[in-house]
């Protein structure tokens, strides 16, 4: 078993130099190539990290659903692993661009928070999967925890697109379309070093979060495991 | 059996339990009550900004009286391993989540047609012709509350400090129903009628529409013995 595990650590270990390596070619490409915004100047380069932390944030809450399913549907504990993992790093992550965008908001807008659509939605996200988290850990039997923890990632994430709906309607009704600005195509209005940044940015997102969720499921595994051996010995 | 028939049987069990205890029913009544009390002394709102705060008030009230019957929603079961004994039986598992949901709401809209009417004495409003609209709106947002609100009382039926953990998962995936209604009943209040409101009025029968069929399907994975 330690030789089948050897490749495995070793493309992990690939897979995490990578992730190093983009994001760090992004972060320089975003901090010094990338020109200042027109508008927000420098503090704009936040940007960098926010949309990609938001976006695999999404991604995560979309791997806890599919491990959610797949585990009500085949009962197998690797489904419920990957969900528990991705619902971890999804939270991680979703604190990071709920900082990092309140720290770009308070030069930009004057405010570290304020009731914006989008911005509600995300602190919404964060609650739903940081209960979903404490309901894992409120459970003693585990594949109670399990089958509980399925189904409300399933809920929580069949509920995003209501509460998107609700939070944009709840903004546009009250007040007219606010602080933060139209999408325009980007290519028209975005300078393109901004937009190579973005991507490599992105790209080191990915890996990174691949690289984590590697680690926090071989955690997972280790744990079961563990489990069973204690029980062979009768421990 | 049919699954109708099988609700039927399994809700009047609950209600006649509920008849005979009348635990959650009176409790909830109470709570209602008191804490209308409570918003009059901590708002001590003029007359002519009652009318604003009247939507939110309602709700922040029928929240927490549902979320405490909720708590007490499987109490019976808990009790001497009734709940196996359900299980064991050959019912749709449907079935005792359609009951549950309609006996909490049963219980929730009992409380709803006398803390409402109660709202506008305490309050002195004047707008009793409105309240059939707001009654519709009203149930709309109990039964989507009391859909998700079995879901997740059944899910953390086995856990630690339930009773805390429940208003922790059950409230972040209400808003949509907490805005819908609260805005709705904004918009009834404002302009006597429902109007501009229907798109919030449609998020909510859909809200509703999705969870009830989806508690539907998947009740059987929810409880488990």
């Amino acid at each position: 078993m330690a030789q089948a595990a050897k490749p495995i650590r070793k493309s992990r270990g690939v897979l995490g130099a990578l992730a190093l390596t983009a994001i760090a070619i992004g972060l320089y490409w975003g901090l010094v190539i990338a020109p200042p915004d027109a508008y927000q100047g420098e503090v704009q380069r936040i940007m960098y990290l926010h949309l990609p932390s938001i976006l695999t944030a999404y991604l995560s809450y979309f791997l806890v659903f599919v491990g959610s399913g797949m585990y009500l549907w085949k009962r197998e504990k690797r489904d419920d692993i990957l969900a528990h993992s991705a619902a971890e790093i999804g939270v991680l992550f979703t604190a990071l661009t709920i900082i990092a965008g309140s720290i770009w908001g308070r030069p930009t807008w004057g405010v570290w928070w304020t009731w914006d659509a989008r911005l509600t939605l995300t602190a919404i996200l964060l609650l739903i999967y940081t209960g979903y988290l404490m309901l894992r850990s409120l459970i003693e039997d585990e594949s109670r925890a399990a089958s509980a923890a399925a189904v409300l990632g399933i809920i929580g994430f069949l509920d995003i697109p209501l509460i998107h709906m609700s939070v944009y309607w709840w903004r546009t009704l009250h007040q007219p379309p606010s602080i933060l600005q139209p999408n325009k195509p980007p290519w028209e209005n975005v300078h393109p070093s901004m937009l190579t940044a973005l991507a490599i940015s992105f790209a080191g997102f990915l890996l990174l979060y691949f690289y984590l969720l590697s680690l926090r499921y071989r955690l997972g595994e280790m744990r079961e495991k563990i489990k069973a051996r204690r029980l062979e010995r009768g421990v | 059996m049919s699954l109708l028939s099988e609700t039927f049987l399994l809700l009047r069990k609950d209600l006649l339990l509920e008849l005979r205890r009348r635990d959650s029913l009176l409790t909830m009544f109470f709570f209602g009550t008191l804490l209308l009390f409570v918003f009059h002394f901590s708002f001590d709102l003029p007359p002519d900004k009652v009318a604003e705060m009247t939507p939110a008030l309602l709700w922040l009230a029928f929240l927490f009286t549902g979320t405490l019957g909720l708590a007490q929603l499987f109490n019976a079961e808990r009790e001497n391993h009734c709940l196996d004994a359900l299980l064991l039986s050959p019912l749709d598992r449907g079935a005792l989540f359609l009951a549950k949901t309609s006996f909490n709401l049963i219980l929730m809209v009992l409380v709803e047609i006398v803390v409402i009417p109660l709202f506008w004495i305490l309050f002195n409003l004047n707008s009793w012709n409105l309240l059939p609209q707001l009654f519709l709106v009203t149930f709309l947002g109990t039964v989507g509350f009391c859909v998700l609100g079995t879901i997740m009382a059944a899910i953390t039926l086995k856990a630690r400090a339930r009773e805390l953990l429940l208003p922790l998962i059950l409230f972040p995936l209400m808003i949509p129903i907490i805005l819908a209604t609260i805005r709705c009943m904004e918009n009834v209040l404002r302009t006597g009628e429902l109007g501009d409101a229907l798109p919030w009025l449609r998020l909510l029968l859909g809200f509703d529409v999705i969870f009830l069929t989806l508690g539907v399907l998947i009740f059987d994975w929810v409880i488990e013995s």
